[in-house]
C-alpha cells in the first residue's frame, strides 16, 4: 500500500519496487455520462413496477395495477431517451438492435428494454381501447416477466468490465440492484397511492430496502480496500446519502406511512432518492476506482491467476 | 508467463477462418531506444489526430497513455537501482493494443462494430460504432477510448489496410531497432522464448519476462505481446488481466437469483398487501 494515502497524496517513486507508472491510471475511466446511472435508476424502478402491475392484476387490485403500469410505462419511455443521449453518436441508436450479442449485457439489455417498453405500451393500449382481458393480460405478463431482467441486467453490465470496484463485486451487484429497484418501485407507489391501498407499496419498500442494504453491506465487506471509493470523495458522500435516505424511507413506510398520507409521500420520496443516490454512488465509484492504478494491480495480484 | 521453450504453444484461430494465420506483434522492450518513430509512423499512416503537447515531467514521455488519439505509446521509466551495473536503469517500451485472444471490447460491443479479422486482429468498424462507450470500460488495458469530438471509439487496427496488401504495420516498419517485430504469432512466440533466455543471461536482465505470450493467461494470450524487463505494472500495464466467458455465466447466474428475489418480493408484497 502506498504511504500517504488518505491525505490525497500519492507515493512517488518508491525506489526499490515501483508499483505503477508515474501513478497513471491503467484502465480508462468510464466514458458514460450522468444519464447512465439515472437510467439504471429509472429503468430498474420501471422493471419492478411492471412486476407489481402484473401481480396487482392477478390479485384484482385495479387501481394499484393501473398506477404501477402507468408509472412503469413512463419509466420505459424515459429510459431510451437517457440511453440515446449518452451515445457518442445518438443518430446511430438503432445500431443497438443491429445484432443480438449474447456476450454483451448491453446488447441483451437493449433488446430487453425494447420488448419491455413494447409490452407495456400494448398493455396500456389494451386498457384504453377496452380490448379483451386476454390481450391486456398477455401484455402485462410479458412486461412483468421482463421487468426483473431489466432491473438486474445493468449490474451484469457493470460487472462485465475491467473496472476494479465493479468487476470485483460482480456477483453482489445484481442483488443491490434488484433490492434497490423494489424499494424505489414501492416508493413511487407510496407517493401515488392512497394510504389504505398502499400496503403492498409499503411492503415493497421494506423488503427492497432490506435486500438492497444487506447486499450493499456485503459488497463493501467483500471488496475490502478495493471498496475505498465508497467511503471517499463524491462516491463516499453519495453512499452516505443513499444509506440514510433509504433507511429513513423504510422506517417511515413501516410507521407513520401507514396512517398519514403526507408521511407516506415523504417516505416514498426518501426511498426513491435513496435508490437514485445508490446508482449514482456506484457510478461515481467507478471513476474513483479507475483513477488509481493500485486498485487494478492489487485486485489482480491477489487473484489466483497471476503471471 | 510459464511457457517453457520445450512446450509448443498453439494459437487459437478465429473459428470462421480455418487455415488462416494469426498475425501479431512481439515488442522486445530490451532493445527499445525510445525514439518514438512508432508513434509518429502510426499517426501519419492512420491519420490519427494530434494531441496538444503538454510537458508531463515524466522523463521523455509526453504521450502518457494509449487512447483514441494515441495507438502507440512509448513509456520511459527512469529509476535508481543500487544493485545494478550502473546506478540508473532506464526502461523504454512501446505499448499498443494487445489484440487479445478473448477480447473484452469485442465481446461486449452491442452493435457488432468491433470484429475479429482474418488475421486474428481486433478492429473497430467506424461506420457501425455508435459510441456507446462500453468497450472503454471493458478493456483491461485502458487501450480503446471514445474520441471526444467524434463520439466513436478508436484504437490500433494493427494496420488492417496494410496487412491486406501484404505490408507490415507502420510502427513495425518504422522501428529502427526491430524492437517492434511483426509476423505470424506462433513464430513470434518461439523467437521470444529464445530472446528471453538471452536477455536473462545479460546484466540487468534478471527481471526479464514475457508478457502476454502464454495462451493460458486470463485473456487467452495477446496478439501483441511483450518482453519486459520488470513487472507489467512498472510500465503501466495490468499484471494479470482477465476476461472469461465463465465469469459472465456466473454473473448471469447471480443476476437470475437476484431477479427471482425481486419477483418473489414484489409478488409477496402485492399479494399480502391486498386491502
Amino acid at each position: 500500500m502506498s504511504p500517504g494515502k488518505g491525505n490525497g497524496e500519492r507515493a512517488m517513486v518508491p525506489a526499490a519496487e515501483p508499483r505503477s507508472y508515474y501513478g497513471l491510471p491503467i484502465v480508462k475511466r468510464p466514458a458514460w455520462t450522468q444519464e447512465v446511472p439515472w437510467y439504471f435508476f429509472v429503468g430498474g424502478t420501471s422493471g419492478a413496477l411492471a412486476s407489481a402491475a402484473m401481480a396487482a392484476r392477478w390479485t384484482r387490485q385495479v387501481k394499484l395495477e393501473r398506477r404501477a403500469r402507468r408509472l412503469a410505462l413512463a419509466g420505459a419511455m424515459i429510459s431510451p431517451a437517457l440511453l440515446i443521449s449518452d451515445l457518442g453518436r445518438p443518430a446511430r441508436f438503432l445500431n443497438m438492435l443491429r445484432v443480438i450479442r449474447p456476450t454483451s449485457p448491453m446488447s441483451l439489455g437493449s433488446w430487453t428494454l425494447a420488448g419491455f417498453g413494447s409490452a407495456l405500451a400494448a398493455a396500456e393500449a389494451a386498457d384504453i381501447l377496452g380490448l379483451p382481458q386476454a390481450a391486456g393480460g398477455a401484455a402485462s405478463l410479458t412486461a412483468g416477466s421482463l421487468g426483473p431482467i431489466l432491473s438486474t441486467y445493468t449490474a451484469v453490465l457493470l460487472g462485465d468490465t475491467a473496472n476494479p470496484v465493479w468487476r470485483s463485486a460482480r456477483h453482489l451487484l445484481p442483488f443491490v440492484f434488484s433490492g434497490s429497484s423494489v424499494a424505489a418501485a414501492g416508493g413511487a407507489l407510496c407517493v401515488t397511492t392512497s394510504v389504505h391501498e398502499a400496503k403492498p407499496a409499503r411492503l415493497m419498500v421494506v423488503a427492497g430496502t432490506a435486500l438492497e442494504q444487506a447486499a450493499f453491506f456485503a459488497m463493501e465487506r467483500h471488496l475490502g480496500h478495493l471498496g475505498e471509493p465508497y467511503s471517499e470523495g463524491p462516491a463516499g458522500r453519495l453512499n452516505t446519502w443513499q444509506r440514510t435516505s433509504s433507511l429513513l424511507g423504510a422506517a417511515v413506510a413501516l410507521t407513520l406511512g401507514r396512517r398519514s398520507r403526507t408521511a407516506a409521500v415523504a417516505g416514498g420520496i426518501l426511498s426513491l432518492g435513496g435508490s437514485a443516490a445508490l446508482r449514482l454512488a456506484i457510478y461515481r465509484a467507478g471513476f474513483q476506482s479507475a483513477a488509481d492504478p493500485r486498485y487494478v494491480v492489487d485486485g489482480q495480484r491477489s487473484a489466483p491467476s497471476s503471471s | 508467463m510459464t511457457a517453457s521453450s520445450g512446450r509448443r504453444v498453439t494459437t487459437p484461430l478465429p473459428m470462421w477462418q480455418p487455415g488462416g494465420t494469426r498475425m501479431g506483434f512481439f515488442t522486445d522492450t530490451s532493445i527499445c531506444i525510445g525514439c518514438k518513430a512508432c508513434e509518429v509512423a502510426c499517426k501519419e499512416w492512420n491519420g490519427v489526430p494530434d494531441v496538444d503537447p503538454t510537458w508531463s515531467g515524466n522523463s521523455y514521455d509526453n504521450t502518457l497513455r494509449l487512447g483514441a488519439n494515441s495507438w502507440r505509446h512509448v513509456a520511459f521509466v527512469e529509476r535508481v537501482r543500487p544493485d545494478g551495473p550502473s546506478n540508473l536503469q532506464w526502461l523504454m517500451s512501446s505499448d499498443v493494443c494487445k489484440h487479445c485472444t478473448r477480447a473484452a471490447c469485442l465481446e461486449v460491443c452491442p452493435t457488432g462494430a468491433i470484429f475479429r479479422t482474418e488475421y486474428g486482429t481486433v478492429v473497430v468498424q467506424d461506420d457501425v460504432c455508435n459510441g456507446c462507450g462500453y468497450c472503454v470500460s471493458a478493456c483491461p488495458f485502458g487501450v480503446i477510448e471514445r474520441r471526444a469530438d467524434d463520439g466513436r471509439a478508436f484504437k490500433c487496427t494493427l494496420c488492417y489496410d496494410r496487412l491486406k496488401v501484404g505490408d507490415k504495420p507502420a510502427c513495425a516498419k518504422a522501428c529502427p531497432t526491430e524492437s517492434i517485430q511483426f509476423g505470424p504469432l506462433d513464430e513470434l512466440r518461439d523467437r521470444a522464448e529464445g530472446r528471453l533466455a538471452e536477455v536473462k543471461a545479460q546484466a540487468g536482465g534478471d527481471g526479464a519476462r514475457l508478457y502476454g505470450a502464454d495462451p493460458n493467461d486470463g485473456v487467452g494470450g495477446f496478439g501483441a505481446f511483450f518482453l519486459l524487463l520488470d513487472r507489467p505494472e512498472v510500465y503501466g500495464m495490468p499484471p494479470a488481466p482477465s476476461y472469461r466467458r465463465r465469469d459472465l455465466l456466473t454473473m448471469w447466474g447471480a443476476a437470475s437469483i437476484a431477479a427471482g428475489m425481486l419477483l418473489g418480493s414484489v409478488l409477496g408484497a402485492v399479494g399480502r398487501g391486498r386491502p
